[in-house]
């Protein structure tokens, strides 16, 4: 047994409202840049859908993931060391830009500059490729909420699979949405597709990331992710992916997309795991067992055993507690209400989610049946065929009845609450329905319902001792490096070549020099960005907010904010 | 004269290739990549890319086999120079043709497609002047000693001269009879290398091999990133300690970043 901290997340799918607050300040932190326009390391997307970039579920046609061989050992599904490597000059499954969609932007300035005429000026929208004009047609949430009906959803590789034979009807069809971030997988097939080697995880959260120096731009990570949470800067020629926003979670606070979830859905803490189980676990036969086989790797922190060992392989003391407080732990192994997004493709995910109750509850309500009641929900779990098998398709490599457990728990939570909502009496029968007791019904409800931030995220903070090496918590002023402060503008080598600014400096500096650049594709100052990675909610920084009236009246905005 | 172009140029083509090459390691890792464009276009791409790279690896290997392996090596195991002739023209004409012709798919996909030719830099343009100066000369060599000539035996010129630049006792008197097809050829090509580290061909130095050897899943500690400890770039000397006030300018720290 060796014993390594694992971060990471768990969301409640039915708290998302779909408003996409985690997507957006999620690109103004990270991907508001030129050469990731079309880049959201979170993304939201409804379901059934086709997702971003289109039906990316589909590994029979991206062949992202692993597979196990025949002899039982696992290799990436687009093929070996060798045959990588013969495909290295041109990928054969590499996502094209109009599977994610062609960034645009809109030509304002024009609105402005137009001559007096018959017609109202409109801005027309230029892409950010070629800075020509051009039509949109895709984006990163085309078909949110369903918008484009049978026509796009049919396109979902999750509903072609549950069914052949369900022929959607469009009034009739449930929905949800689903918030996706990197799974900083315990086993992930992005670093194994690396040639160079440049994807890692780190040892002591396992977060994973790309070391910009290292890679090399053979984009195989892109096909390897079965989720197709890398994604190739195509100015820099680098691959970016989600960071968990490490230099935050570094020093204790959680991500932008969690800390800014409207809904409160996300949850983030620690999970131990044994690294030694993970391939044996990810290899497992059949890929209905894997949701299984993924729980056996997590070790209980409560354990003495496990707490030995942990201490023995270096994790400190602090890391034990908050993994022993994990709401994590609680979600996934106590309460069981957490699933893995896709196990199948045997990356053993670490963003986990409870699925939804709320496409039962509606279906029932909409057929004149109280949708509250234990009875009926429980009757509905079972007869609810398609949501269900959807959810399962998801979640559970496409086995119903793990995501049955699930509902029911959830569903008895609901109606046992709802009786004490009413000041009815406690059914205790209900929770033991789910094999439950109504105290540990309470605490899921807490956990769920009415946890607090400090409940939500158990987030312990990198140690002083290595505070040198922090992004954020440097020891020193972060702006004495070589070159002094100061960004922006392109190597002799191409564009963002030289080396780039530490991000806590590329922060102080996007925070001066932000929206300023009026041109439309490859800005002259590529520092132009609001960013929200440093911003703690205080004070205005330009370009934030739309500018205020000064109170003279002479219309101009104060160029600096009270900071 | 002879000194000038077969030692002097020679050596100083390969310092600079070399230093260039630590040079950019040093402070321009980041820079350090393919640039792939085939986010952009593929369907072009998948014949053009393989076509070039495959051909320049085999001219590559054919450069090997032709100016490294003595003349005596190959006829003790029994090749004999017509036979070793016949071989090296028909397989070498092949190969730059490929690559000729991958490289012209390629140049055109660039040209033609819009956000392709937005990437383009002019360093890229420049590169390829170079890059297809180098090819086109090299073949019309080789073609024009063949068919209109009666061959050239270089392994009897400019094999023994090339390895002597290695040697350290550069001969250049034996270069002084090469017909001028191969003389230009060869000043093309220490001009590429010349230009090689600052162009995006730096990718080639990077050719993934350790990936045949490594396990797939990387861990790396977080003491290996260093953070934002002043590190220096390669010719700044010692670190000494950092300025009150630093000079504006561009960020030139190499660090390893992640994203």
């Amino acid at each position: 047994m060796r014993v390594m901290a694992q971060m990471a997340m768990v969301m409640n799918l039915d708290k998302c409202i779909g408003c996409h607050t985690c997507s957006v300040t999620c690109k103004q932190a990270w991907t508001n840049r030129s050469g990731v326009e079309y880049v959201w390391f979170n993304n939201v997307e409804t379901r059934p859908g086709q997702g971003y970039p289109r039906t990316y579920q589909d590994q029979e046609r991206w062949q992202g993931g692993w597979v196990r061989t025949r002899s039982g050992r696992l290799k990436p599904r687009s093929g070996g060391r060798l045959k990588r490597m013969l495909s290295i000059f041109a990928n054969p499954k590499l996502p094209a830009m109009q599977d994610y969609y062609e960034p645009w932007t809109y030509d304002y300035e024009h609105l402005l500059t137009a001559p007096a005429g018959e017609d109202t000026p409109v801005a027309r929208p230029k892409s950010l490729l070629t800075g020509e004009d051009t039509k949109i047609t895709w984006s990163a949430n085309w078909d949110d909420s369903l918008a484009g009906g049978n026509e796009i959803a049919a396109g979902d590789p999750i509903l072609r699979q549950v069914s052949e034979q369900v022929r959607q009807e469009y009034e009739k069809a449930f929905m949800f949405f689903l918030p996706r971030i990197c799974e900083h997988c315990l086993n992930p097939s992005c670093a194994a597709s690396c040639p160079s080697g440049a994807i890692y995880k780190r040892s002591e959260d396992g977060i994973v990331l790309v070391d910009q120096d290292r890679c090399r731009g053979w984009r195989m990570c892109v096909t390897g992710c079965p989720y197709k949470k890398i994604y190739f800067n195509h100015r820099t020629g680098k691959a970016e992916k989600c960071t968990f926003c490490f230099p935050r979670v570094e020093i204790g606070i959680p991500t932008v997309c969690a800390e800014t979830c409207v809904g409160r859905l996300r949850y983030i803490g620690l999970m131990l795991y044994d690294v030694d189980a993970v391939g044996r676990a990810a290899a497992t036969e059949q890929e209905t067992d894997l949701y299984q086989a993924q729980r056996s790797v997590f070790l209980d922190p409560h354990d003495p055993e496990v707490i030995a060992a942990a201490r023995r392989d270096g994790i400190p003391e602090d890391w034990l507690d908050a993994a022993r407080r994990s709401p994590i732990w609680d979600l996934i192994m106590k309460y069981e209400v957490a699933l893995p997004l896709h196990p199948e493709y045997r990356t053993m995910p670490m963003v986990w989610y409870i699925p939804p109750l709320s496409p039962v509850v509606d279906i029932l309500r909409d057929t004149g049946h109280d949708g509250e009641d234990a009875g009926n929900l429980f009757g509905a779990v079972e007869a609810l065929r398609i949501p269900v098998e959807y959810l399962a398709g998801l979640f559970t490599a496409g086995d119903p009845a793990p995501v049955h457990g699930v509902l029911r728990r959830l569903a008895a939570m609901r109606s046992y609450q709802r009786r004490i909502n009413l000041g009815e009496e406690r059914d205790e029968s209900i929770a033991a329905a789910v094999g439950m007791t109504g105290t540990q019904l309470d605490e899921m409800y807490r956990l769920l319902a009415v946890a607090k931030y400090e409940q939500r995220y158990v987030i312990p903070t990198a140690h002083a001792e290595q505070a040198h090496h922090l992004e954020e918590l440097a020891t020193e002023c972060s702006l004495d490096y070589e070159g002094g402060p100061g960004m922006g503008g392109s190597g002799p080598f191409g564009e963002a070549s030289g080396s780039p600014a530490p991000i806590a400096v590329e922060n102080f500096h996007a925070l001066r020099q932000r929206q300023t650049a009026d041109t439309v594709a490859a800005p002259a100052d590529k520092a132009t960005r609001v960013n929200l990675l440093n911003w703690d909610g205080r004070g205005r920084p330009d370009g934030l907010f739309p500018p205020r009236r000064d109170p003279d009246g002479d219309g101009h905005a104060p160029g600096q904010g009270e900071r | 004269m002879n000194v000038l172009l077969w030692v002097i140029v020679p050596y100083l083509s390969l310092a600079v290739l070399v230093g260039g090459l630590v040079w950019r390691h040093r402070y321009d890792r980041f820079g350090w990549t393919t640039r792939s464009s085939q986010l952009h276009e593929t369907a072009v791409l998948r014949w053009g890319s393989p076509m070039f790279h495959f051909g320049v690896l085999m001219v590559l290997v054919g450069h090997i086999g032709g100016l490294l392996v003595p003349k005596a090596w190959t006829e003790a195991v029994g090749i004999t120079e017509h036979t070793y002739h016949l071989m090296a023209v028909f397989v070498g004409t092949v190969a730059g043709l490929c690559t000729l012709i991958g490289m012209a798919v390629l140049i055109l996909r660039r040209r033609l497609t819009g956000p392709v030719f937005a990437a383009t830099t002019r360093n890229d343009k420049a590169m390829y002047v170079v890059l297809g100066a180098v090819l086109v000369l090299g073949l019309w060599a080789t073609v024009r000693a063949n068919v209109a000539g009666d061959g050239y035996d270089y392994r009897e010129t400019i094999s023994p001269w090339f390895r002597s630049l290695f040697y350290l006792s550069p001969d250049p008197q034996v270069m002084a009879g090469v017909p001028v097809g191969f003389q230009i050829h060869i000043l093309a090509a220490f001009a590429l290398f010349a230009f090689w580290p600052f162009t995006r061909l730096v990718h080639a130095f990077s050719a993934p091999v350790g990936y045949f050897t490594r396990p797939y899943v990387v861990y790396r500690s977080r003491d290996d990133r260093r953070g934002l400890r002043p590190t220096r770039p390669g010719w700044e000397g010692p670190p000494t300690l950092p300025k009150p006030r630093a000079a504006a300018g561009r960020g030139s720290q190499p660090r390893r970043g992640a994203r």
